[in-house]
């Protein structure tokens, strides 16, 4: 145990975001949206946590809370030991450095009248990694090459490239910080599948190259199969099960990580003909006013009452396989 | 590898490459009515600019023996009630014309637009601050509004700059606040924040060239309308001292001889219009040329 701590790179612990709603000429606060609602977790270095849930499960949040995007209503954030929640501003800014994100859209994410170059040399700028103009070109040109684009397009601006080149820009942006963790929000889900395939290559041919640790943030559990060595489903702000990615494919214990499970196309057609498929009844309830007890147990056909009652506790079923479910 | 060269050396695009100031020039002066524009507006410029080598009297030297005289060969364009050169008045009316428009919009521009940075991008209670205080001037009508800036700060040309400068800053501080609003939610300026940018850099980087398109746009409209705005302070009278030579004032004074010598007025109209349609017509072309919908295009 002391062993793994060790190896910890970043743990959560408790987090919560509550976004409040104000209403009216005095902005009075009219009721939260429990975005994030206590979770716990934990990465260890070199590998990928892959966060899957439905949209608005609150995994954006999530990743913005470990960015400090935004300010966590509670809870600890500890990045190589530290908890970044409490560090003041100016010695977070070099720790922030080394937390990097990649977003969904890589259309919104360049900014339209910056050359791609300058874009990937912004950072280097800011925390003057190169102390010359000879040495910063010649950095941009090497993480050009890194993401496998051609340095000679530094001087193009971003609507004169595809997606995936633009998804490539925004990589390099991350990585000109020298960054050791980097959380990537959903980086495939606004890509072609086949230039999807690209990019997951990259991502785990730079993970290797240069020891990074991911957060890979996912809607179905389909992509981050290949990329990650631990997978949270997380519903309506709470993490619900968490297992090494073999397990959750092959012995999903809650019920909801078995209904998106069953949404996930397997490619063998006789199994795919086989299996039966759990169609969900209802909708994800509002993160305003959750249910009380286990937040699914209102679409879950396995439900007693007793779900109703409290918040399950993430169990530790089987070594390193923990399922927030009473029903297990 | 190879795949993914594929995607990463595109086939298009290499050499049919255009660059966005050239893409800019072509939208521009696509058309006739841009570069009739640019052109009233370069000849205005260029007229007030030489006004003493281009002038042929001295404009506010009165002759009462050569009163209301129709265009000759002394007088081309005719005399007004002071036995003023008519021309020669209308190429130094040019010269406030000019520098109305200029620092009015500098003042406006600069000003307002700071004031919309501020409060869109720190929002708050400085931002309502802001806001509450440009809906406030913003409630009178601009006229109604330049009358009394101009008759409390009294005549002169400083003072008239003053006026018409407060009196175009609301739209300014608007039009920047309502861009930052919008612009600072996307993904690229949180992308600034992540990788370390502070605010400074944020704004002057990051939202300011992505809102200057619009206000560029508005701008050059500015230039005509604040041309518009000085000739109607000349015209009631307030604001720039009499013997100086503006358009607005010699339309005034004209209107009392519109029938022996309709000339003194028409001659300053007709340059007010040209040089208010040439901004605009100038804007118009600006606003299609830095449309975002075209960018990429040609
Ligand atoms: N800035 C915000 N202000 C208020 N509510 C927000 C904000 N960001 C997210 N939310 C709400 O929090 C919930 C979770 O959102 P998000 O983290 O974006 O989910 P996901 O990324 O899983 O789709 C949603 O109900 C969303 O409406
Ligand atoms: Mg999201």
């Amino acid at each position: 145990m002391e062993q793994s701590s060790n190896n910890t790179i970043l743990e959560v612990k408790n987090l919560k975001k509550y976004f409040p709603i104000t209403k009216g000429f005095l902005r009075r606060t009219a009721g939260h949206v429990k975005a994030v609602d206590n979770i716990s977790l934990k990465i260890k270095k070199g590998e990928t946590l892959g966060l899957v849930g439905e949209s608005g499960c609150g995994k954006t949040t999530v990743g913005r809370c470990i960015l400090r995007v935004y300010d966590p209503t509670d809870g600890e954030i500890r990045f190589q030991g530290q908890d970044i929640v409490k560090l003041p501003y100016n010695k977070n800014r070099a720790l922030r450095r080394k937390i990097q994100l990649i977003f969904q859209d890589p259309y919104g994410s360049l900014d339209p009248r910056q050359s791609a170059g300058s874009i990937v040399g912004e950072a280097i700028k800011i925390h003057k990694i190169c102390d010359n103009k000879q040495t910063h070109k010649k950095r941009v040109e090497e993480l050009f090459t890194l993401v496998g684009l051609d340095p000679e397009m530094a001087s193009r601006f971003p609507h004169e490239f595809s997606g995936g080149q633009r998804q490539r820009i925004g990589i390099a942006r991350a990585l000109s910080c020298d960054p050791v963790f980097i959380v990537c929000d959903e980086p495939f889900s606004a890509l072609d599948v086949s230039i999807q395939a690209q990019i997951i290559n990259l991502l785990q041919d730079l993970q290797q190259k240069l020891g990074l640790t991911y957060l890979m943030i996912a809607h179905d559990l389909s992509v981050v199969r290949h990329i990650s060595d631990n997978v949270a489903i997380m519903y309506l702000g709470h993490i619900v099960e968490i297992a090494d990615w073999r397990e959750i494919y092959e012995r999903p214990l809650m019920p909801y990580t078995q209904a998106l499970l069953s949404a996930v196309p397997i490619p063998d057609p006789i199994v795919e003909k086989k299996r039966e498929r759990i169609i969900l009844e209802g909708d994800v309830p509002s993160p305003i006013n959750p249910p009380s007890g286990c937040p699914f147990h209102p679409r879950c056909w396995k439900a007693a009452p007793d779900c109703s009652k409290e918040i399950p506790e993430l169990r530790e079923i089987s070594p390193n396989h923990l399922v927030a479910c009473i029903r297990v | 590898m190879s795949e993914a060269d594929l995607e990463t050396w595109p086939e298009q695009g290499q050499n049919k490459r255009v660059s966005e100031f050239q893409r800019f020039l072509r939208v521009m002066f696509g058309r006739w009515l841009v570069i009739f524009g640019t052109f009233v507006i370069v000849l205005t410029v260029f007229v007030a600019l030489f006004a003493p080598q281009l002038a042929p009297y001295n404009p506010n030297k009165v002759n009462l023996r050569e009163m209301i005289e129709p265009p000759s060969a002394k007088h081309l364009l005719g005399t007004d009630e002071m036995g003023r050169d008519l021309l020669s008045r209308v190429i130094y009316g040019s010269r406030i014309a000019v520098s109305v428009g200029i620092v009015v919009v500098c003042i406006a521009g600069v000003i307002g637009m700071s004031l919309g940075l501020i409060a869109g991008y720190f929002g708050g209670w400085i931002g309502t601050m802001i806001m509450r205080f440009m809906d406030a001037l913003m409630s009178l009508p601009p006229l109604v509004l330049m009358l009394a800036i101009a008759v409390m700060l009294g005549g002169g040309i400083a003072k008239v700059y003053v006026a018409l400068g407060i009196a175009f800053m609301p739209t300014y501080c608007r039009l920047m606040c309502g861009e930052i609003l919008s612009i600072k939610e996307n993904d690229y300026v949180m992308a600034a924040n992540v990788i370390g940018a502070g605010h400074i850099r944020v704004m002057f980087s990051h939202l300011v060239p992505n809102a200057f398109p619009p206000l560029f746009v508005m701008i050059t409209l500015d230039l005509g309308f604040a041309i518009l705005a000085e000739a109607s302070l000349s015209f009631l009278g307030i604001g720039i001292n009499p013997p100086t030579a503006t358009w607005g004032a010699m339309i005034n004074s004209g209107q009392q001889y519109l029938l022996t010598n309709p000339l003194l007025s028409i001659v300053p109209g007709v340059a007010i219009v040209l040089l208010v349609l040439a901004f605009n017509l100038v804007g118009d072309g600006l606003r299609d040329a830095l449309d975002p919908r075209l960018r990429g295009k040609i």
